[in-house]
């Protein structure tokens, strides 16, 4: 399928008037694979997403139905579904513009959810910068609960469902989806440690899911079209690797940094980073060369302007030694500027972000930034090159050093950086220079 | 059970333990911060990862693809550990040399140098030199945390223990980690200070030097201090302790592990209610009253040519242990019946035992009652919960008991033996038709009410064997100043029927002498005073405390019959 031809399907409503109300998604159709999914028995529900091979959009790409089998069959009590609207990794921005502009697709999404997993009550984690979401948000779900697309008996189901909106207050770690729960919970958003996992003890101790916004907003357009509609788009199964689970459907692609045309693209999956930039990003600015592009947010680490003809799917990135797609926010770097500041500025985030819980993660964050700032002082040593290394190993490039996998994300970018750019950084070193942009001044 | 296989070594553990626990069965150390037997697993501080695999029944080893946190993993059969490989090891220094980041290395003045957790993994396991080149993060220490606890900001390896210990053990909560990352610090909330009854036990938890005891800080480098294993005598709980002292002065207790007992933790009631032992009123010179004296005096003279007085040389006991026996045989002749002794809660078993049985030899008529049993209040139980209410009876972790002394079952087993039933000495208040008392003490604090005092009056004979003054060790013919918990030897019975041996820690001070030296002496027995030898005498001579016959009663002690209770713990 030519990417040329392609309609967006989660962004399609994007910039219509009004398009944040309910009437204005009623009249293009909306609700309708709600009415259809409230018709189906909650297994069929699950088979379909099952069978569409969605995979989550926050992250880690884990496959959505399978995802909802893990809960307990035969549980008394309630399950809870958290939607994990926490946006926080730098670059990414998709579900602040799929709020803001198609409230009710993320919520029909949550309820058709909500039935496929027997949850009664849903909890919509949103981070506390995004208030304009929050508005709308809140907005959306009181036009539902007045039109009886939420609340007792939904359209004459006999289905329950409440939403709560629950606001976070600007940490990082909430979007790691244990932290999130216990945030939730009214406690300090430490990661809890796995086994058991959330679907079996999560939110009060309850079975519980989480899902990405992005996730939810594509259940809607699954229950229509029907699972092979959504697995024409995208990159198939690699037959050859049986842990491959394809990268299907619609994927949105959050394109910022030096590109003339920064935004958000909706795209099928597998595009090339090359062909984001070109095609959709209006090249690199100011008639620049890409030295380094974040395939999928900072904590995925760079890919080195070599690999930029890699696939933007599941798999792609990880071929080329990043940790993965995350959140598809692609961020580019043009060859005018330092690495050294680059992963200065990432290493910053991680430090300031680290929950402090896990030993590896809180000092080697706090301890990598300071010896990015010495070296941007002019005081850098060749060996704080392989000590960088040996810090990110431990926080998390060895599997198991911590409890979340947040610190991974704090590893990464150090340990592309310097295996793609070490030259850069030795240069650096040497010259002895300072750094031309100014230390930041943080929180801390 | 299930075997498991710890660095190639085959042992057996329990399934329900964890690899830390396996491991230790081994003789393997896993080193841990964060994780604490009687607290929940967090498995933050990372210290214990270990490589762990499962052995197939083919003989095969499948080993897992990530390093795994020992305190949070289960064992199964057939579970293989790994705790020497270069991966482990590797980790293992890293870890440190992160946790030494910051950390001041001001060990020179720390309380902790000598137990610290940070030391001694470092030693073992950690590398000699820090490749951190830039300034440390410095903190502001913090003595607001309680009334007896002192936070050392910059020591901190964040494993919160300390918070853990006052959600689930006290249940007050009043710890918590403020800020973030490498900038968080544990915390108490404006004037909501560290102050509940557990909080000592913070102290304790802490593996570094950043929670200290305001009341040991700078007293004494620890490896100076000698260890005793006791039993606090503050409630009938009988927490298990040890006595940390150091030419003869007592500076701290600490809970000793006693799945039996306590758990882990003790009071600060207990902890700090040691000092009474040092107190500069303890009586410390035996004393015959004027007119006993004077008598004495005429009748020794002739055999001694030292003067008698403070200035002698001579061993003050002789004298008066000898006008004591003597005057105790002519009473009970007199008036059998109009003896009567007072055995106080706080006296071991085997103190007990020897008075009762040298004055039942002497007439079975002689009355024995127990003395005054302190009361305070009501048990005080915990986790408390958030408007400090008391847990339901399933969920208790803590008791500190309303009765504040340590061997009242004990003592009333050999009063029963001997008496037939146990008689107060409250019920005695006005018809004892006593000729002659022997009142032994011992407790913390006064004991001698109004009415007792008025109850023994002015007898024919008055013996008192006690630690402090009171108005019948002011007129008493006789005086012993005798030992306080720390001093003696013996067992003690708790709540629970549980028998704990204590060791002494200290000497008496001055002239003053444990009990049981002073009762065997009176008894005319032969030899020294050794409790384990007269703990046997008294399992085979009561019955119901023939739980004892064995004499060693072993690290946590035995139960006494009927009254078992099933551990704590386990």
């Amino acid at each position: 399928m030519s990417n040329d031809n392609f309609q967006p399907v989660l962004l399609a409503r994007q910039n219509k008037p009004n398009s944040h109300t309910l009437a204005s998604y009623q009249a293009d159709g909306g609700y309708q694979a709600l009415a259809k999914a409230l018709k189906m028995v909650n297994t069929e529900v699950i088979d379909v997403v099952k069978a569409s091979g969605l995979r989550g959009r926050g992250g880690a790409g884990f496959p959505t139905g399978l995802k909802w089998t893990f809960l307990p069959k035969d549980v008394k009590g309630p399950i809870y579904l958290c939607i994990n609207g926490d946006e926080s990794e730098p670059g990414t921005f998709n579900n602040r513009v799929l709020i803001e502009q198609d409230p009710h697709q993320v919520l029909e999404g949550i309820v058709i959810s909500s039935f496929a997993t027997r949850t009664t009550t849903a909890y919509f984690y949103l981070r506390y910068e995004y208030g304009r979401c929050y508005r709308v948000l809140k907005d959306a779900i009181d036009e539902m609960y007045d039109n009886n697309l939420l609340g007792k008996n939904i359209l004459g189901s006999g289905y329950d469902l409440d939403i709560h909106l629950h606001r976070g207050a600007c940490a990082y770690i909430c979007g790691e989806e244990t932290g999130l729960i216990e945030s939730l919970e009214g406690k300090r958003a430490w990661p809890r440690i796995k086994p058991p996992f959330p679907a079996i003890e999560g939110a009060f101790r309850k079975p519980t899911v989480v899902n990405n916004v992005e996730t939810m907003a594509c259940i809607p357009h699954i229950i229509n079209h029907g699972p092979e509609w959504f697995m024409s788009m995208g990159i198939p199964k690699d037959p050859n690797n049986p842990r491959d689970a394809g990268s299907y459907g619609p994927k949105l692609y959050c394109i910022s940094g030096h590109v003339n045309k920064p935004g958000l693209v909706e795209l099928p999956m597998g595009i090339s980073a090359r062909d984001l930039i070109e095609k959709h990003a209006g090249g690199v600015w100011k008639g620049r060369k890409a030295k380094a592009v974040v395939p999928g947010g900072i904590s995925m680490g760079f890919m080195s302007e070599s690999e930029l003809d890699t696939p933007l799917d599941f798999a792609g990135p990880g071929r080329v030694g990043c940790l993965g797609l995350g959140t598809a926010a692609v961020i580019v770097i043009d060859d005018h500027t330092s690495m050294v500041d680059v992963l200065y500025n990432a290493c910053r985030f991680f430090a300031h972000e680290s929950c402090g819980q896990c030993t590896p993660c809180r000092e080697g964050t706090a301890w990598s930034t300071k010896i990015l700032e010495r070296i941007r002082d002019g005081r850098g040593k060749l060996s704080d090159i392989d000590l960088l290394l040996e810090i990110s190993s431990s926080i998390g490039t060895i599997p198991g050093t911590t409890i979340c996998g947040l610190a991974d994300g704090a590893a990464w970018p150090m340990k592309t950086a310097i295996n793609k750019f070490r030259g850069e950084f030795e240069e650096y070193i040497k010259s002895g220079r300072k750094s031309e942009s100014r230390s930041l001044a943080g929180a801390h | 059970m299930a075997k498991v296989i710890v660095n190639d070594v085959e042992v057996e553990a329990d399934p329900k333990d964890n690899c830390i626990l396996a491991a230790r069965k081994a003789g393997v150390e896993i080193p841990h911060y964060c994780w604490h037997e009687s607290l929940s697993v967090v498995a933050s501080c990372r210290m214990c990862l270990v490589e762990v695999g499962e052995k197939k029944p083919d003989g095969t080893i499948a080993w897992g693809p990530k390093l795994v946190p020992g305190c949070q993993t289960p064992i199964k059969e057939g579970t293989v550990i790994r705790t020497d490989s270069a991966k482990v090891k590797t980790t293992q220094q890293m870890t440190l040399e992160f946790l030494l980041l910051n950390h001041p290395l001001d060990c020179s003045i720390c309380d902790q140098a000598g137990e610290c957790y940070l030391q001694d993994y470092t030693y073992k396991y950690g590398k000699a030199q820090s490749r951190l080149d830039e300034p440390k993060l410095q903190r502001m220490d913090k003595y607001h945390i309680g009334e007896q606890i002192a936070l050392f900001t910059d020591r901190c390896v964040m494993c919160t223990r300390c918070v853990r210990f006052t959600r689930e053990i006290s249940g007050t909560a009043e710890l918590q980690v403020m800020a973030r990352g490498s900038h968080e610090e544990i915390d108490v909330f404006p004037d909501v200070p560290c102050d509940n009854k557990l909080a000592g036990n913070v102290v304790d938890l802490c593996p570094v030097g950043a929670l200290c005891s305001k009341d040991f800080l700078y007293k004494k480098r620890v490896w100076w201090l000698k260890h005793a294993e006791s039993v606090c005598t503050g409630c009938s709980t009988g927490c298990s302790i040890h006595i940390d002292q150091n030419e003869d002065k007592v500076y701290r207790l600490r809970p000793r592990e006693n799945p039996l007992a306590q758990g882990h933790f003790m009071c600060d009631e207990g902890r700090f209610g040691f000092k009474y032992i040092h107190d500069e009123r303890r009586l410390t010179r035996p004393k015959l009253s004027d007119a006993i004296a004077g008598a004495a005096n005429r009748k020794s003279q002739a055999t001694t040519t030292a003067g008698s007085g403070d200035l002698s040389f001579a061993d003050p006991w002789t004298d008066v242990l000898e006008v004591a026996r003597r005057k105790i045989k002519d009473a009970v002749k007199t008036d059998a019946r109009g003896f009567v002794a007072v055995l106080s809660p706080f006296m071991t078993v085997e103190e007990a035992y020897l008075l009762a049985s040298f004055l039942k030899g002497l007439d079975k008529r002689v009355r024995l009652v127990l003395g005054p049993v302190p009361m305070v209040g009501s048990d005080d139980k915990y986790p408390k919960g958030p408007k400090g209410q008391s847990p339901a009876e399933d969920k208790v972790r803590f008791t500190i008991r309303a009765e504040k002394c340590p061997n009242r079952l004990g003592v009333e087993a050999v009063l029963r033996h001997f008496e037939g039933q146990v008689t107060k000495l409250e019920q005695m208040m006005g018809g004892a038709n006593a000729t002659s008392w022997f009142l032994v003490g011992g407790n913390s604090e006064g004991w001698v009410t109004e009415s007792i005092d008025r109850a023994v009056g002015q007898p024919g004979l008055l013996i008192v064997q006690d630690i402090f003054p009171s108005p019948l060790s002011e007129r008493a013919d006789i005086l012993l100043p005798s030992g306080s918990f720390a001093e003696r030897e013996g067992t003690y019975v708790n709540h629970s029927g549980l028998a704990q041996a204590a060791q002494a820690a200290v000497r008496c001070p001055g002239d003053a002498r444990a009990d049981g030296r002073i009762l065997l002496e009176l008894a005319e027995r032969k030899g020294l005073f050794n409790a384990l030898a007269i703990r046997k005498e008294v399992g085979n001579a009561i019955p119901s405390l023939v739980a004892l016959a064995e004499g060693d009663l072993g690290e946590h002690g035995v139960k006494i019959g009927g009254v078992a209770r099933e551990p704590i713990y386990s």
